[in-house]
């Protein structure tokens, strides 16, 4: 038997490898495509959690809050100015279920990356494909959500044709970060940290009300969350309240995401390639 | 590359596990087309070995070159040619038997149209066409297997490498497998395994070696080793309970004393049985007998490579 049918494309050894692989984590897309074109239902699960608190929250606790007043002193509905907040937090978990639950059962109990190192996928590839596919199905939920604000005309600017990349930017950031976690991840109890990470972030990153609310010396701690760079990046896009911050915000999600994928495809390395 | 230079060369290979060395300075070279095994108990650096040269382990020490290639720069390159089956099942359980080969497929960047035509006949090779559409889950742990087998010939490789490919099946789900394997290396398929059964080290192996303790105990092929390390016969001399000792201490008495010439030329005492290695293991039977040892049972066989393995690695119990 011979190779002559292999294409072979490998990527000379050097940063751009370590960091995006040999383009070979497509193929890892594909899988995770297939498999969940047997069961698309459980991705449609994920578009509900956001819409409900959208709805709750929106509809009813809006009646009693009233409007909220911008930092330029515009005022916009309570519904308009948690909307964004529910978006960012979509595309966190859409991106971090994957990223985390999904992942450790590949790695530990599918064994599934066992059989992938032995092809020319390398581990680069598969926390790219892997952090990829996170995202894609985090930019799902996102998009959804976008056309429900949308229709419910809680967009008010044309700056908001950029949510859909900052979502996806998001999702980068977080699933990035949450699969670098999951490679320390010991037994499942260690997922409660996920939760404990996860919640307050989405209760007090400036969600459900400006930072403002907050003390100085809070303020500082709750910009350390990166949910709150998300909502805050999503908000200035649908509010068209864009400035400085704006980059910002992207600067600390871009860098966020390429440290967690840098920091996954070396565990995954040490963690199989023994 | 030429077709004279070894698909696998290792020299001096060398694997360390923090303080642990499973593989301690091994020199091997596999030939095209040749069935090549790494014969041994647990934990002599079987596996340790085949996971370098699959590429997924990294070399502590030494020289490796597999295809000619250098595994620490050229890893992608190499496992492309490359079909592994590894010792335990990695099939994918989210996906369906065919699914499994389709997916397998695109990992090595093979066009659709291509894998689809390969898969289907790569199921019927392992008999496996009528479960394609199944899931992974409710096969049976030789369907499994043969599945494996199916998944590490997507690529055409030019080298097979099978971890312990029969370990925890039946003897009907192995003589299946064995056959499958030995009609691709009837193919040309050069293949790589490691095994702890003799029987099967036998009859698929052109060569071998026989490691123990991470180092090579003994290399060539199954019927040299049982020339060098064996003799041709084995007579399996049985007494009651409690009485194979004294036997066999009085049997190697009279070898000592020479008393059998060269007949028996060693004695091996089991709690169960008494062993004689002889090139005439009728003649021997029937000279212990003569001499007043008897046996309630005595049975003589052929000489087998297991008589090999267990001379060269010992019978202590390897856990």
């Amino acid at each position: 038997m011979t190779a002559q049918t292999l294409p072979l494309r490998v990527a000379p050894p050097g940063l751009g490898r370590r960091l995006l692989g040999t383009g070979r984590g497509r193929y890892v897309i594909e899988r995770n495509a297939r498999v969940y074109r047997a069961s698309w239902l459980v991705l449609l699960s994920g578009l509900f959690e956001p819409l409900f608190y959208l709805f709750s929250v929106g509809v009813g606790v809006a009646q009693l809050v009233g409007d909220i007043e911008l930092p330029g002193g515009r005022l916009v509905t309570y519904t308009a100015f948690i909307a964004p907040a529910m978006l960012a937090s979509s595309a966190m978990n859409g991106a971090l279920y994957d990223a985390t639950f999904n992942i450790f059962f590949k790695l530990k109990y599918a064994k599934l990356y066992d059989s992938v190192l032995a092809t020319p996928v390398t581990a680069t590839d598969i926390a790219a494909g892997e952090i990829g596919w996170a995202l894609m199905r985090g930019s799902f939920y996102s998009t959804t959500f976008f056309l429900v604000m949308l229709v419910m005309g809680l967009v008010s600017s044309w700056w908001a044709v950029l949510v859909l990349p900052a979502t996806v930017l998001i999702g980068f950031a977080f699933a990035a970060v949450g699969m670098a976690c999951t490679t320390f991840m010991r037994s499942w109890q260690d997922f409660e940290f996920v939760t404990l990470a996860t919640l307050p972030m989405f209760l007090f990153s400036a969600t459900f009300y400006p930072l403002s609310v907050y003390p100085e010396s809070l303020q500082r701690l709750v910009q350390l969350s990166p949910l709150y760079h998300a909502a805050a990046l999503v908000r200035e896009l649908t509010l068209g309240a864009v400035g400085w911050t704006s980059v910002v915000h992207a600067v600390v999600l871009l860098a966020l995401g390429l440290l967690g994928a840098a920091v996954t495809g070396g565990r995954l390395e040490k963690l199989l390639l023994t | 590359m030429s077709a004279d230079l070894p698909l696998i060369h290792a020299r001096g290979l060398v694997k360390r596990f923090g303080g642990f060395t499973a593989v301690d300075g091994i020199d091997v070279d596999v030939h095209r087309g040749e069935a090549f095994g790494f014969l041994g108990p647990n934990g002599a650096g079987k596996s340790s070995t085949m996971r370098m040269i699959g590429c997924v382990s990294p070399v502590t020490e030494g020289l490796l070159r597999v295809l000619g290639l250098d595994p620490q720069t050229e890893g992608p390159r190499i496992r492309g040619r490359l079909g592994v089956v590894p010792q335990e099942d990695t099939l994918d359980a989210e996906l369906t038997v065919r699914e499994n080969l389709l997916v397998y497929g695109r990992y090595f960047g093979l066009p659709r149209a291509v894998i689809a035509e390969r898969a289907d006949r790569l199921l019927e090779f392992v008999q496996l066409s009528e479960r394609g559409a199944s899931k992974v889950e409710p096969l049976s742990g030789g369907m499994k297997r043969r599945l494996t087998i199916a998944r590490s010939l997507i690529n055409e490789p030019d080298l097979l490498l099978l971890d312990e490919p029969t370990t925890g099946l039946d003897p009907q789900a192995r003589h299946v497998l064995w056959d499958r394997l030995f009609r691709l290396k009837q193919q040309g398929v050069t293949l790589v395994l490691t095994t702890h059964y003799m029987d099967e080290a036998e009859q698929l192996c052109d060569r071998l070696v026989v490691m123990d303790a991470g180092r090579i105990a003994a290399e060539g092929s199954p019927q040299q080793l049982i020339r060098e390390w064996s003799t041709r016969e084995v007579v399996e001399l049985r007494f009651p309970p409690g009485e194979n000792e004294p036997a066999g201490e009085k049997i190697e008495a009279l070898v000592a004393a020479g008393e059998l010439g060269s007949l028996v030329q060693r004695v091996e005492v089991l709690p169960d049985r008494v062993l004689l290695y002889s090139d005439d293991g009728d003649e021997a039977g029937a000279v212990i007998h003569r001499r007043g040892i008897v046996a309630t049972s005595v049975l003589v066989r052929r000489s087998t490579l297991e008589d090999v393995f267990l001379r060269l690695t010992g019978r202590t119990l390897v856990d």
